[in-house]
């Protein structure tokens, strides 16, 4: 198979794999982590809380495989709002609780600079690239994606950092190490823009 | 910068999608996947599904409607309507929604909201209230604006954001379908009260009336649906209107 969606329970899963198919993967949802061993590009979703979604890929058994193919194999794997949160070391919703530690650094809630800033940050923003990385491709400065979150990644070296968005002080939107990528925007509900990087995931 | 969003509301009846004034007298104008798909490829912000019958059916929501609809709707959808418990909450988002909008269950339970933040992340619960003014006071309303809760607007925004709602979706009730402009001070109200975005809803007759709800009300998002079933206005050309007077909007 070429492209699988994670499903450990958290999040809407179909406007993923509809997007995929846009792009022209053959994309499945899968739940049984075996499935992992044949994947050519692995997408980690997700919504709701770090601590339950870590409790859930423990529970389901995934966090072995993902070892096994992103730090092994190294499979491409793009982790999507939550999912690119827990790409992290730790996470500190709620409670501090370990991640799946691919990529330094922790997740923070956000913290508004501005009377005007709301949490959660819900809407389209813009990003800007901080490293150049084969995702953002052909992808400017000023492009905008949709974003809804509380809490953002605070990564442990600049040079993770792929993108920024100007919130709260600004944070980091996207994170990049070779093969392993996170976006806290989601690519699948931003459109034109969201295909274009997903296109650029599926080269690497 | 954070864009401004501009949001259509598709009114959604078993038969199809309506459109009422004042919580009444709807009348079927479209049905819903074509509508979807014509915002889809407009670029539309955001979408919004209301099934304005679920609850007073007493029925639950549309989970295979929602799934097709979802695959063809490329920007974040929020469905609502006849949402009662966590498990429909997470068949919906399994279905394809990014968010759902909780309405007269959270009244009679205020913990839905925070179950629903708590397993599924404050983003995708957004809290729908459905306000009249009632002797100088926003009055909240459950049923689809026909029961009085007793809630005041004030108390009730205060207690859905602390429970965890991760968005108000603000509806004024007397001038929804009236395309009289949205009411203002309900909008101000709700943003003053929560840190959290505030959707203006009910209301919208021209583009003006967005700029104001922005500008005037604090609204982070308008919402609306005669403007564009009844008018030649279009969601492109509000988002034009705001963004020559300067409020950051998502143009391209």
């Amino acid at each position: 198979m070429e492209t699988v969606i994670i499903d450990y329970g958290m999040g809407n899963l179909l406007s993923v794999q509809r997007a995929f198919e846009k792009c022209g993967s053959d994309a499945a949802i899968i739940d049984n982590p075996l499935e992992l061993r044949s994947a050519q590009h692995i997408v980690l979703p997700g919504v709701g809380a770090f601590p339950d979604a870590m409790e859930h890929l423990r529970q389901g058994g995934w966090i072995e495989e993902l070892d096994r193919a992103v730090l092994e194999k190294e499979v491409p794997i793009l982790g999507i709002c939550l999912g690119m949160q827990l790409l992290a070391e730790k996470g500190c919703e709620g409670s501090v609780c370990e991640g799946l530690g691919y990529i330094p650094g922790e997740i923070v809630m956000l913290e508004p600079t501005e009377a005007k800033e709301r949490i959660p940050h819900v809407g389209w923003n813009e990003i800007e690239k901080r490293v150049d990385v084969p995702l953002f491709d052909g992808i400017g400065d000023g492009t905008n994606y949709y974003f809804v979150h509380s809490y953002h990644f605070r990564v442990e070296n600049e040079e993770h950092a792929a993108a920024v968005t100007p919130y709260c002080g600004g944070f980091v939107s996207a994170v990049a190490r070779d093969h392993i990528a996170g976006t806290q925007f989601h690519p699948e509900k931003s459109q034109k823009a969201g295909f274009k990087l997903i296109r650029n995931f599926l080269a690497l | 910068m954070l864009k401004v969003r501009v949001i259509p509301t598709l009114l959604y009846k078993s038969v199809g999608l309506v459109k009422g004034v004042g919580f009444d007298s709807w009348r079927r104008v479209d049905t819903v996947l074509p509508a979807i798909k014509v915002y889809n490829m407009r670029e539309v912000d955001e979408l919004i599904l209301m099934d304005i019958e679920a609850t007073a059916e007493g029925r639950e929501p549309d989970y295979e409607s929602i799934r097709d609809f979802s695959r063809e709707c490329f920007v974040p959808f929020t469905v609502g309507g006849g949402i009662r418990n966590v498990e429909q909450i997470r068949r919906l988002l399994r279905a394809g929604a990014d968010k759902v909008s909780v309405n007269t269950a959270a009244y009679e339970n205020p913990d839905l909201i925070s179950e629903g933040a708590g397993i599924f992340g404050s983003q995708c619960i957004v809290v729908s209230i459905d306000c009249k003014k009632i002797d100088g006071e926003y009055r909240c309303f459950s049923h689809s604006g026909t029961k009085d809760t007793g809630y005041s607007l004030r108390d009730w925004a205060a207690i859905a954001a602390e429970k965890g709602a991760g968005e108000l979706l603000v509806t004024s009730i007397e001038r929804d379908g009236t395309m009289q402009g949205y009411e203002i001070g309900m909008i101000r109200q709700a943003a003053e009260t929560v840190g959290v975005p505030v959707i203006a809803s009910g209301g919208a007759g021209c583009y003006e009336d967005m700029y104001q709800a922005v500008t005037s009300g604090g609204a982070s998002a308008v919402a609306a649906a005669s403007i564009y079933h009844f008018t030649e206005q279009t969601p492109k050309e509000a988002k034009e209107y705001l963004g020559e007077r300067g409020i950051p909007v998502r143009l391209r």
